[in-house]
C-alpha cells in the first residue's frame, strides 16, 4: 500500500518500527517470498568495524530499524573483499558537489537528505510524489557485495544495502507503453556547487535511464545503505541506483525522480559527449573509450607500489547473469 | 627596488639562486608527505600523476614567462634562472612519466605498448617530453657556445613542446574545462607575446 503524502504525520509516528518491522517479516514469512534471515543464501550481517576515525551516517530514525534487520543476500553477493569504509565514503564521482575525486566528501556534508520526496511519474497507474519513507516500508533491505568499474578505469568493491528497482517499479503498475526508466537527481544549486560552475559542460539536473528489462533484472539494485550504514550524502543519499555490470556514471545518485517513457531518455553523459557515452555504457573490455583503454582497471585501494590492475570483464564479471539482455546486439555499435 | 638591491649586492643573488633552486622542490616535498601519511586518498596513483602532470605544465609556463617579464619590466636579473626553471620542467616530465608508468601500469610490458601507442593524448605527451629532451642535454653553456644560432633555432622547440603539451592536457577534459581555459589563456599570452614582438621588429625592418 502507498501512502501519498496527505497527511503531516509520519507513519512512523503512529507504528513503532520495531512493530512494522516485526510485522513486516512475519508477513513475508507466511507469503514465502523474500528472503529474509529465514532463507537460504541469507545471512546476518557482519558488524562492520568501519575505523574509529571515520564519520558515521545512521540515517534518519525511520530507516535505522531497516538498516539493522537486513541481511546479507549471498547468491548476488561478490566473495571479494569489499574496499575499506574510509576510501568508498571519500573517492567519488558526484559532480555535482566537484570535479575532484575527495570533493564530494568534502562539499556534500551538509546535504540535506532527510525529508526526502520522489517523484513517480508517466507510464505508471499510480504516479505521484512520495515520502522516501513511505515508499522504502514495504522492502526489506539486504546487502549485497558488488563490484562497481568506474569509465575512468578504476574499479572498487562495495556493500550496498538496499532492494531490487523490480520490486519498487512493479508497485505502481507500469504500463504497457513502458519501454525505458528515466532518472532524475535532484537539482538545487544552493546545495550543489558544482550545478552553479560556469565551465561544467554537463547539462543540470542529471538524467540516466534503463530499458525496461534491465531496470527489472534482480541485479539492479536500489540503495539506501552502506556497509551497515544509511547512505552518506557524498555516495548518493539518501536513494540511489546501482547497476552493477553497467559504468558507474549509470548508477545516479540522489533520485528526486522516477520517470517510466515510451522513447529512450537522453542521458546527462551521453548528451555531453554521444561518442564516448553511450546509453547502455556496459563494461565492455573489448569497447576503448575513445581516449582510453578499457581493458584493465584498477582495483582500489592500490597500493603505490603494487598497483592493483587487474583484466577487466565483460560486464564486470556479470555476463552469466545480463549477458542475454543483449543478444543479438552488436555492443560496439550499442556501447 | 628590491631589484636594483639585488644587483647592488653581492650575496643576494647566491640567496636568489638558492631560493629558485630550492622552491620548485616545495610541490615534490609536500607529495611525499602526502603520500606518506596515506592522504593521497583510495587512489594515491592517479593523484601522484596528476599532481606532478600540472606541475610540469606550471614550470613550463614559468619558463616561458622569464622573457616576456625580462622584456617588458627590464629585469635582466631573470635570464640567469630560465635555464634552470626549464630544466626543472623536464626534471617534473620525466617524474611524471615514471609515475605514470610505475603506479598506474605497473610496467606491465603488455599496458605500456598499449597506453603508449593508442591512447592518443598519451602519445601526444610522451612526444612533448621526448622533445624536451634534447633541450635539456644541450642547455650546458658549452653546448649553447658551440651550437651558436643553431642553439637558438632548436630551443624554439619549446613552443611546440608547449603546444602538445596544452592538447595533451585539454584532451583530458572530462566535464569542466576550467583549467584547462586558465592554462590555455596564459599560454596565448605567452606566445602572443612573441608573436607580437617578432611582427614589430619585423615591421621595422622592412621600413
Amino acid at each position: 500500500m502507498l501512502i501519498k503524502r496527505t497527511s503531516p504525520l509520519k507513519s512512523s509516528e503512529i507504528t513503532p518500527e520495531s512493530v512494522y518491522v516485526n510485522r513486516r517479516r512475519f508477513l513475508q514469512g507466511l507469503a514465502g517470498t523474500a528472503a529474509l534471515a529465514l532463507t537460504e543464501g541469507a545471512a546476518a550481517i557482519p558488524a562492520y568495524d568501519l575505523g574509529k576515525d571515520q564519520p558515521q551516517y545512521p540515517g534518519p530514525d525511520w530507516l535505522q530499524g531497516a538498516l539493522r534487520a537486513s541481511t546479507r543476500n549471498e547468491a548476488f553477493s561478490s566473495d571479494e573483499k569489499p574496499a575499506p569504509y574510509g576510501n568508498i565514503i571519500t573517492h567519488n564521482n558526484f559532480y555535482e558537489f566537484g570535479l575532484g575525486k575527495q570533493d564530494p566528501s568534502r562539499k556534500a556534508q551538509n546535504f540535506k537528505t532527510d525529508p526526502w520526496q520522489v517523484e513517480i511519474a508517466g507510464e505508471v497507474d499510480k504516479p505521484g510524489v512520495y515520502n522516501l519513507e513511505d515508499l522504502l516500508k514495504p522492502h526489506a533491505l539486504e546487502e549485497r557485495i558488488y563490484r562497481l568499474r568506474c569509465v575512468e578505469a578504476w574499479s572498487m568493491v562495495i556493500p550496498w544495502m538496499g532492494f531490487p528497482l523490480g520490486d519498487l517499479l512493479k508497485r505502481f503498475g507500469p504500463t504497457s507503453r513502458a519501454k525505458y526508466v528515466e532518472f532524475t537527481t535532484l537539482q538545487d544549486p544552493e546545495q550543489m556547487p558544482g550545478q552553479r560552475s560556469f565551465f561544467s559542460t554537463l547539462d543540470w539536473p542529471y538524467v540516466e535511464g534503463l530499458r525496461m528489462d534491465e531496470a527489472m533484472h534482480p541485479l539492479t539494485l536500489i540503495a539506501v545503505g552502506l556497509y551497515g550504514n544509511a547512505l552518506p550524502p557524498q555516495n548518493g543519499a539518501p536513494f540511489r541506483l546501482v547497476v552493477p555490470w553497467k559504468y558507474g556514471f549509470k548508477s545516479i545518485k540522489s533520485i528526486v525522480k522516477i520517470r517510466l517513457v515510451e522513447e529512450m531518455p537522453g542521458t546527462t553523459w551521453n548528451r555531453a559527449a554521444s561518442g564516448e557515452y553511450g546509453f547502455y555504457a556496459n563494461v565492455n573490455p573489448a569497447v576503448d573509450h575513445p581516449r582510453w583503454s578499457q581493458a584493465t582497471e584498477r582495483r582500489l585501494p592500490s597500493s603505490l607500489f603494487s598497483p592493483n590492475i587487474i583484466d577487466t570483464l565483460p560486464f564486470n564479471g556479470y555476463a552469466e547473469d545480463v549477458a542475454s539482455l543483449y543478444s543479438g546486439m552488436d555492443l560496439q555499435q550499442w556501447f | 627596488m628590491v631589484l636594483t638591491g639585488i644587483r647592488g649586492s653581492a650575496l643576494k643573488p647566491l640567496a636568489l639562486w638558492w631560493l629558485v633552486f630550492l622552491l620548485p622542490l616545495l610541490p615534490l616535498a609536500w607529495l611525499f608527505d602526502q603520500a606518506w601519511s596515506m592522504n593521497l586518498g583510495a587512489d594515491p596513483a592517479q593523484a601522484i600523476v596528476k599532481f606532478t602532470g600540472l606541475w610540469t605544465l606550471r614550470l613550463l609556463w614559468i619558463t616561458l614567462a622569464i622573457t616576456p617579464l625580462r622584456r617588458i619590466f627590464h629585469w635582466g636579473w631573470l635570464q640567469r634562472y630560465r635555464r634552470m626553471l626549464g630544466l626543472y620542467t623536464l626534471f617534473y616530465a620525466v617524474v611524471h612519466l615514471l609515475a605514470f608508468a610505475t603506479f598506474i601500469l605497473g610496467w606491465r610490458p603488455d599496458l605500456l605498448l598499449r597506453e603508449l601507442s593508442e591512447r592518443p593524448y598519451i602519445v601526444v605527451g610522451s612526444l612533448a617530453l621526448l622533445l624536451l629532451i634534447p633541450l635539456g642535454v644541450t642547455s650546458t653553456r658549452g653546448m649553447q657556445r658551440r651550437l651558436g644560432a643553431r642553439w637558438v633555432k632548436l630551443h624554439r622547440l619549446v613552443y611546440v613542446i608547449a603546444l602538445l603539451a596544452m592538447v595533451h592536457f585539454i584532451w583530458q577534459i572530462r566535464s569542466s574545462f576550467e583549467d584547462q581555459l586558465l592554462y590555455g589563456v596564459i599560454l596565448a599570452a605567452l606566445l602572443g607575446y612573441r608573436l607580437w614582438v617578432r611582427r614589430r621588429s619585423f615591421k621595422r625592418q622592412s621600413r
